[in-house]
């Protein structure tokens, strides 16, 4: 490849000309790049310069990647000759609607360290195949931001998303604000403000998101003044780490050992206290995770469930070792806590039915003083739902009985949709979330026990032999989730991870073994990854 | 109605004589029309040229005022037929789509037009889809030119130069009885720019005048004897008054040096990506003047062989730069050169790619190459031997990172449903052969649908089905089509094939009231009343007519049980003969713009308007995204939990949801999980509705208090 030599151009060189300042503009289709584009174009005009945009329009709308692309020179009644696109290695300013789409023009050459400042909104807008994938499929966001840190002159990166719906408006005008306060274009900010007006629709939200991300990109790039490396390759990189250190900080919680602020009746605070005191008396890498595992399951049924949850826990603790920073422990205090919290009719109905979920929704949708919510709640239960929530040997006699669970399922199993600002509806679900004082005694719970008893033992059995692979063993327990077929789908994955424990043990590698399965097995829907990492684990 | 509304562009139409017009190519080719004198426009909409199509549509009273007829043509091929009114009648007319997959449907209607050639200037613009980002396949508008013999033009993509090559168009057109096709890429048709109008012209000839005078010349019809006639006028005529004309009028354009060593030529098309290369190294300045010969076709064909072999005069080498394959116009100066027993050189793909765009980094590759080879003396030392060998060694690589992004559904589309239906009924019934088409709805083919293994052009899917037709088989195909396709072509290819055939397949006519993909233009079934077409022609109606016995139509997609259930009888019932379904919704995007502004005016006025929004319960969701393999919605995505205890990130509905049901329809549909919950917000609620709410949240306040201070809570649960 041939690289553009850039001695040849500058500004200086009589071939050259009035330098020729090439902008791009990588969006995601339905964030507004075409506005953008066009604002950009009129600024560089009102500021007497001529300008030229292009886009590949029409598929930008639906929703996949899409670039704008701008040039402009100062206009001296000569037509200069623009491109129609963006060349690699050949452009000055690069704006990214998305962290991806910087990800996006690093990868496809447009940002240079010598040449381009770029500048992103560090939002995700999670992709299709990212969103698809059972476990987390998402992309790194840190591998993007350090390599934009290295591939860029200056990097530029705040979200900009959030300045612009928290000002009611598109990322466009905040994208625009960035740029004016990168000071990258030589026009004055109250020429972009004019252009925003001139455009006539949402100005005064547009021209407070522009401000929102003006000031914060000139915050961004103070320290410039200050070049942390003298001399060096980036030393008009503005270090940009007031900026991300502040989005990665996650704010502190309460005292999770404690848990937090905690209400009820006298009686139950009691008690609770007393749980309390024994996760204090955890070794201390544990009590974080422990603490908000109690919580979960005291949450999830009642202060003697709590006391189960740390009886099972303290097993762990007792067989664990302090030279492992208690991985095994932290491990268990965590998936103890999920597998305990099993999620049933009764779960789904005491959530669905608080006070606290009837506020969140309605800071979801900004309901109004004058507004009046209605919300519906999409059921479909059936047989294996029904029979889990009976007593245990009613639930038990009805599922050995095919025909007679057919019948019932044919009466059962369909769509329920339930008002739960209506009082029936809502009366049906906190009679059904009541259900929880009897939860001991039904079928479901005899199931998740049993099922839970025996991981767990497992899990283990093996410390004294590999600790590491009882770690693993415990960490399966993330397969399991979902509801009816999804459930059952996962409840197939673990076992079949589980499956090719004989195989593994004894290896010295058989944790990273299990660990890769388990990965495998989150990859996708049917577990197609994991049945040819299984394969591979038979001819080891 | 088109998505877009052009009421200010269409202000630009009215320009005069001195006025600078600025805005979009595509927008300075139709004022490029009427400044021609135009008696009439048809077409088909389709990126790059619907804003044409549009622009024209919103211009009825400008149009009314000069006589000018426009009409939004079924196909590709009606459009270049009615350019049959230039036959016999001095008027000009302009044909316009997509290329090169509307010039392939054109070809019919193209051929019987160039044989018996036009007395009016018959000008077709197509639009030429090429390279990344386009929908299409990679061909050349070119072919159609040389098989058809009409000339092509390629005019420099910027404003003055595509206006001129409008009035070039005509008059060549004119001047050697032959349609031209003016060829303008995708880039072109949407760049920003300007250019200095003139004044609108009235048609010489209207329509309407010659409806009242009609001419016929039966040397001009296309059959025997007249037809083999026309073949030799074709060479022995039109061919030399098309080359006198393109020479005597220097369509074609010389830039640089006369007297280098070497030279270049090019598309006009191409020119500033060619100048670009330059400038990076060296060889030219911001407004392209140059050391290196150029030689610029505006009009790649036909091409004129004096102008050509002028330009090699004294040259050792030149280089052809022609995106696209094969290289007609390299080929032909090769010839050229062979035969005027000349030593000049010819290269071409040798430094530039055999196939696909000619984008910058090629073209500084290419062109560098070949100066480093032919004329090494015209570089600076640091382009004839780089040190550098790029940055690309340093910077990480993210290909494994970045995920791709290809366009799909919008948020809240009607068409989401549809395929999540079919994608539960394979779970139930299998796999089946399904049969794509062109639209929106090819976005099956992608993640996270997967539905779909063919597509064979618009309005074909059925018929790209229609092998499928076994007794011997257990199972039946799906076919899909689009309302813009099933209208295009469909119709008669794709169900009346089917019926008159006896297939057994099943049929799903996406019905969105628009030809969406193209920018949603009306057509026959859409439910809006449109002023100068006749709409609401439904469809289940004309499926009828052709004689299909099992119809069934679904009027909200969005009822995924229903959708999966119809499928189903569809695909097992005894009933023999071609199965449709008619599935029909408003597509989202255009609803949404039509809408959303009268919903916020009327809750600004007081009205009682339920506007629906979905959510999840995050604590609900176990973060499976079973979901999401049933939707890919926008507003629908994952979202971490600020929770130690969870590893996955869970589903999570954004501000931009509309409300649409896939998401609560498909976890009823597919069992999913019962935690999405959809809230109605009531705006401007009556008095009934306040006095109801105030009730329920005293007993229902009530209740919670009742549980909540029975048990430990916890502020953060």
């Amino acid at each position: 490849m041939l690289d553009a030599v850039s001695p040849l151009r500058p500004d200086g060189d009589p071939l050259a000309g009035e330098r020729v300042i090439k902008l791009a503009v990588l969006a995601v289709g339905g964030q507004g790049g075409g506005v953008l584009a066009d604002w950009i174009t009129a600024v560089a005009e009102r500021n007497g310069f001529v300008a030229q945009s292009t886009s590949v329009a029409g598929v930008a709308q639906r929703t996949g990647a899409t670039i704008y692309y701008v040039e402009m020179a100062r206009d001296t009644g000569r037509l200069p000759v623009f491109a129609l696109s963006p060349s690699q290695g050949d452009v000055d300013i690069l704006i990214a609607a998305e962290l991806m789409e910087a990800g996006r023009a690093i990868m496809r050459g447009f940002v240079t360290p010598e040449r381009t400042a770029l500048i992103a909104s560090s939002h995700r807008i999670a992709a299709v195949s990212e969103k698809i994938e059972p476990g987390d499929g998402r992309a790194s966001s840190d591998k993007v931001r350090a390599t934009a840190e290295m591939a860029s002159r200056r990097f530029i990166a705040f979200d900009m998303e959030k300045i612009a719906v928290d000002n009611g408006s598109m990322i466009s005008a905040s994208l625009l604000g960035a740029l004016a306060g990168s000071g990258e274009l030589p026009f004055p900010r109250e020429s972009y403000e004019r252009t925003i007006a001139a455009s006539g629709r949402g100005v005064k939200a547009s021209l407070a998101a522009f401000a929102g991300a003006y000031d914060r990109a000139r915050g961004g790039s103070a320290p410039i003044r200050n070049p942390v490396e003298p001399g060096g390759p980036n030393d008009q990189a503005a270090p940009h780490s007031p900026v991300s250190s502040a989005e990665a900080a996650y704010p502190e919680k309460g005292d999770p050992e404690s848990g937090g602020p905690v209400r009820g009746p006298d009686r139950l605070l009691k008690e609770w206290q007393a749980l309390a005191a024994r996760v204090a008396a955890l070794p201390e890498p544990v009590r974080d995770m422990a603490g908000r595992g109690l919580r979960k399951v005291v949450d999830y049924q009642d202060v003697p469930y709590g006391r189960e949850y740390l009886d099972r826990l303290e097993r762990a603790v007792a067989v664990d070792d302090a030279e492992r920073a208690f991985a095994l422990s932290v491990a268990a205090a965590k998936h103890l806590a999920n597998a305990m919290c099993y999620d049933d009719m009764i779960r789904v109905a005491d959530l669905k039915t608080r006070s606290t979920r009837d506020a969140r929704v309605r800071r979801e949708v900004a309901l109004g003083v004058d507004a009046i919510l209605q919300v519906t709640e999409y059921f479909h239960p059936r047989i294996e739902e029904f029979c889990g929530t009976m007593p245990a040997r009613l639930g038990r006699y009805i599922e050995e009985r095919p025909k007679l669970s057919a019948f019932l399922d044919r009466r059962i199993n369909r769509g329920r949709r339930i008002r739960t600002d209506s009082l029936a509806g809502f009366a049906a679900l906190w009679v059904i979330g009541g259900m929880r004082r009897w939860r001991r005694g039904l079928l479901r719970h005899s199931v998740e026990t049993a099922h839970l008893e025996k991981w767990y033992a497992l899990a283990l059995d093996h410390v004294p032999t590999d600790y590491a692979l009882a770690v693993e063993i415990l960490n399966c327990r993330r397969l399991i989730k979902g509801y009816s077929d999804t459930h059952v789908r996962a409840h197939s994955k673990f076992d079949r991870v589980l499956s090719a424990l004989d195989l593994l043990k004894g290896r010295d590698d058989a944790a990273e073994w299990l660990r890769r399965l388990r990965e495998a097995a989150l990859k996708d829907e049917k577990g197609d990854m994991l049945d040819g990492a299984l394969k591979t684990v038979a001819t080891l | 109605m088109a998505e877009r509304s052009f009421a200010k562009e269409v202000e630009k139409l009215r320009l005069g004589a001195g006025d600078e017009y600025a805005g979009e190519g595509i927008l300075a080719i139709t004022k490029a029309l009427l400044q021609c004198g135009v008696g009439y426009v048809g077409g088909y909409q389709g990126a790059p040229i619907s804003h044409l199509m549009d622009v024209l549509a919103d211009a009825q009273d400008i149009l009314g005022e000069l006589g000018v007829h426009f009409e939004a043509s079924a196909s590709e091929a009606t459009a270049t037929a009615m350019l049959a009114a230039s036959v016999h009648y001095p008027i000009r007319g302009a044909a316009t789509f997509k290329s090169t997959v509307g010039t392939n449907v054109a070809s019919d209607a193209l051929a019987n037009l160039a044989s018996g050639g036009v007395t009016g200037g018959a000008l077709i613009i197509v639009g030429e889809d090429y390279g990344e980002g386009s929908s299409i396949m990679q061909e050349r508008s070119h072919a159609f030119a040389m098989k058809s013999q009409v000339w092509l033009l390629d005019p420099r993509p910027n404003l003055p130069s595509i206006v001129k090559a409008v009035e070039d168009g005509f008059e060549l057109s004119e001047a050697s009885n032959t349609p031209v096709m003016l060829q303008v890429r995708i880039r072109c048709c949407h760049v920003h720019g300007h250019f200095i109008a003139k004044d609108n012209k009235r048609p010489t000839m209207t329509v309407a005048e010659a409806l009242d005078s009609p001419r016929r010349d039966t040397g001009r019809i296309v059959l025997p004897p007249a037809s083999f006639l026309h073949e030799k006028e074709k060479v022995e005529k039109r061919w030399p008054a098309a080359v006198d004309f393109i020479r005597s009028n220097r369509i074609n354009e010389f830039f640089g040096r006369e007297d280098g060593e070497v030279g270049i030529v090019c598309q006009g098309g191409m020119y500033n990506s060619v100048i670009r290369a330059l400038q990076r190294m060296g060889l030219a300045d911001t407004y392209g003047e140059t050391d290196v010969p150029l030689y610029v076709l505006n009009a790649v064909y036909p091409l004129i062989d004096a102008e050509f072999l002028e330009f090699c005069e004294g040259k050792q080498s030149v280089l052809v730069v022609e995106e696209g394959q094969p290289n007609y116009i390299e080929q032909a100066f090769a010839a050229m050169l062979h035969k005027a027993d000349r030593g000049t050189r010819l290269v071409g793909k040798e430094y530039l790619p055999v196939a696909g765009e000619y984008t910058g980094q090629v073209m500084l590759d290419g062109i560098g190459g070949f100066l480093r080879a032919c004329a090494p003396q015209l570089l600076s030392s640091e382009v004839r031997a780089p040190n550098k060998t790029g940055q690309g060694d340093t910077i990480p690589d993210l290909s494994r990172v970045v995920p791709g992004r290809p366009p799909g559904f919008c948020t809240g589309c009607p068409e989401r449903p549809i395929f999540a239906a079919t994608k539960l009924v394979e779970q139930e019934l299998g796999k089946h052969h399904i049969a794509s088409d062109i639209g929106c709805h090819l976005f099956s083919i992608m993640p996270p649908f997967e539905l779909g293994a063919t597509t064979m052009g618009y309005g074909l899917g059925p018929a790209s089905a229609s092998a499928f037709n076994s007794p011997d088989a257990t199972r039946r195909s799906i076919s899909f089509v689009g309302d813009g396709g099933f209208w295009h072509n469909g119709l008669t290819s794709s169900i009346g094939n089917a019926v008159f055939n006896k297939n057994d397949g099943v049929i799903v006519i996406v019905d969105n009231f628009y030809s969406a993909a193209t920018g949603g233009q009306d057509i026959l079934s859409s439910r809006a009343s449109n002023k100068t077409k006749s709409t609401k022609h439904p469809i289940t109606e004309a499926v009828k007519g052709m004689g299909v016995g099992w119809v069934r139509h679904i009027d909200r997609t969005y009822d995924v049980p229903k959708m999966q259930a119809t499928l189903r009888e569809a695909l097992t019932t005894e009933e023999k003969g071609p199965k449709v379904i008619i599935a029909s919704s408003e597509c989202m995007l255009n609803k949404q713009r039509r809408e959303r502004p009268l919903v916020d005016k009327a809750i600004k006025g007081g009205e009682r308007i339920v506007k629906p929004k979905f959510g999840v319960d995050e604590d609900i969701c176990t973060g499976d995204h079973a979901c999401m393999r049933l939707s890919g919605c926008p507003s629908l995505s994952v979202k971490s939990l600020d929770d130690p205890l969870r590893d996955d990130p869970v589903a999570h509905i954004d501000q931009s949801c509309v409300g649409c049901g896939n998401c609560g329809e498909v976890a009823d549909a597919a069992v999913l999980c019962p935690s999405f919950y959809r809230a109605d917000v009531v705006h401007n609620p009556g008095r009934w509705d306040r006095f109801l709410e105030s009730a329920r949240r005293a007993v229902i306040g009530f209740l919670q208090r009742r549980r909540e201070t029975r048990r430990l809570s916890f502020a953060d649960a």
